[in-house]
């Protein structure tokens, strides 16, 4: 308990220390939200721009941290032989990454302490009447599954990536990837916008199911639609089981 | 579980018929050796030799291809984890959070031991109660090294793998890193240190062990290595000497290993010695400097040998 507890002290330490970190976690996602929704460049078909981009942005700033984050960070601890240190201590693996998981975790606690209250700020409310089925507290737990669901996804394919790839490539390709998912996962601009072809791939992807199951529980109050769970569930199996297969720890 | 008493002398560390192979490569071939409590032993030879897959199967990060290891009584594979506790590691370079200062990487890794040592008490035995805030990342060279070396003592280690510890180190780090690890083996933990600078494992081992193409080709004392082997004397004089006359006047080989530097295969006995001065008076030539026997450096290379430069060597035979 004192390893894993001091593991989690030092990598939410480290995290919070990285400037290019909070800039990625905290700072875009604040910027999108209040850039987007002022200033009108992108049409949602919501009622309220502000209704579209709380879920948005919320949706992005699990993937900033469960894959972008948690990854650059794994690749260079790999790089410096920071991973190859740690198994030599009695710390061990299931607590290594016990300590990410709460860190990414508690990231996004933060970061949702951040964004809802902007969110309010700039006009959004929870959904509520008849749409909401089962009232707001049913669509905010839907929304903390989904974000859930998606976190062990994406910190999947983070930790594939961080795995294989050497550290700075690894920063790249996490990069390129979290601005293909930003502009193709219905997080500043609606699937729906995306030419046709493109929109049934986007959809297969994690990023479009978890913004597609946010829009829903916190945006429409629909249901979180069967074709986002199981997009969801499918990558949060299939991306840590690839990951964990092809890891190398030096 | 009270920890099991080791007497002086115990085998802490050992291996026997370690191989080791990379495809078709063989890292290590049939390397065997032991380090036992409260000694220092370093694994001594050139890069490629071996020395750092040899401790990398020790530790537990690579199995072998066949050889039996035992640390501290356990198999570094199979019980990795009963291992951990006990042993203290300080890799080649790197293994730290480039943004962890000394302290709070010292007590991050006391957090993870039963009975951890005191983090204050490693930095100051260490020199880096100074910086002790600096990210690692901002720490100069002998810094870094000397907190992977604290951090491999975090945990009361019985035995200790140290590979290049004063790799990068300047003068005054060196000594800090000699003298904590002489207190490792004085309070009976057994050390094996990779080097491949023969100074520092003539100050710091008991024992070396020295590695060529995966292979020991050497064991022993600093000093009992460099007084084994064949007899020899080496002088300095002026460059370009007629070896063949001064061979024939001494009746044994002699060879100039670089300009001006001689070197005679044969006992220095008063005969040779006065021979070797009366021919440089006829020729007034000055003797620059004289010496029999070996420096451990030379008996390290006569071990590894070969390729060291013999055909530009010039020889002459009486």
């Amino acid at each position: 308990m004192k390893a894993l507890a001091a593991q989690i002290e030092s990598e939410v330490y480290m995290t919070l220390r990285r400037g290019e970190t909070l800039l990625l976690t905290i700072g875009i996602p604040v910027a999108f939200l209040v850039f987007f929704t002022t200033v009108h460049v992108v049409t949602t078909g919501a009622r309220h721009p502000v209704t579209f981009f709380v879920p948005g942005v919320l949706a992005l700033a699990v993937m900033s941290t469960a894959m972008v984050s948690l990854g650059i960070a794994t690749g260079f601890e790999r790089g410096y032989g920071v991973l190859k240190r740690l198994g030599a201590t009695p710390l061990g693996r299931p607590r290594l990454i016990a300590a990410k998981i709460a860190t990414v975790v508690l990231v996004e606690l933060v970061q949702a302490a951040v964004l809802v209250p902007v969110g309010y700020g700039l006009g959004w409310h929870p959904p509520s009447g008849p749409a909401a089925i089962g009232g707001a507290g049913t669509a905010a737990l839907e929304a903390l599954a989904v974000a859930l669901l998606a976190t062990v996804g994406f910190g999947g394919l983070g930790l594939l990536l961080a795995g294989v790839l050497k550290a700075e490539l690894n920063l790249a390709v996490a990069n390129a990837l979290y601005l293909v998912l930003l502009l193709a996962g219905g997080m500043v601009v609606p699937v729906g916008k995306l030419p046709s072809g493109l929109q049934t791939l986007a959809r297969a992807l994690p990023a479009a199911a978890l913004s597609d199951g946010l829009h829903a529980a916190l945006g429409s109050g629909a249901p979180v639609p069967l074709e986002a769970w199981v997009v969801l569930a499918v990558w949060a199996v299939a991306a840590p089981l690839v990951a964990a297969a092809t890891f190398r720890w030096e | 579980m009270p920890d099991e008493i080791r007497a002086p002398g115990d085998v802490v560390i050992g291996c026997s018929d370690l191989v080791v192979r990379y495809g078709d490569v063989t890292a290590v071939d049939g390397v065997s050796f032991a380090v036992r409590a409260g000694e220092v032993v370093a694994l001594l030879g050139p890069n490629g030799a071996g020395k750092t897959s040899t401790v990398e199967c020790l530790e537990g990060y690579r199995h072998p291809a066949s050889g039996r290891i035992r640390v501290l009584g356990l198999d570094p594979i199979a019980q990795h984890e009963a291992l951990v506790a006990k042993i203290g590691v300080m890799l080649q370079r790197g293994g730290v959070y480039p943004m962890l200062g000394p302290r709070r990487a010292l007590r991050l890794f006391a957090a993870y031991y039963q009975r951890a040592r005191d983090p204050e008490e490693l930095l100051d035995l260490v020199s880096l109660s100074p910086v002790a805030g600096t990210p690692w990342r901002h720490l100069s060279g002998g810094e870094q090294q000397r907190l992977s070396l604290a951090l491999a003592l975090v945990g009361r280690p019985e035995a200790v793998f140290l590979d290049e510890p004063t790799a990068g180190v300047d003068a005054e780090g060196r000594q800090d890193i000699r003298r904590v690890v002489a207190g490792l083996a004085a309070e009976g933990v057994g050390v094996l240190l990779t080097t491949h600078e023969l100074s520092e494992a003539e100050r710091m081992a008991d024992r070396v062990v020295i590695l060529r193409h995966g292979q020991v080709v050497a064991e022993g004392t600093p000093a009992g290595l460099a007084a084994g082997g064949q007899e020899i004397v080496r002088f300095g004089a002026p460059a370009g000497l007629d070896a063949g006359s001064l061979a024939d006047a001494l009746g044994v080989p002699v060879t100039e290993e670089e300009p001006g530097r001689y070197v005679v295969r044969a006992r220095a006995t008063p005969v040779l010695t006065a021979t070797l001065a009366a021919w440089l008076a006829d020729r007034e030539l000055a003797l620059t400097d004289l010496r029999s026997g070996r420096t451990l450096e030379e008996a390290y290379l006569d071990a590894v040998g070969e390729g060291d430069g013999s055909d530009t060597r010039r020889e002459a035979s009486p």
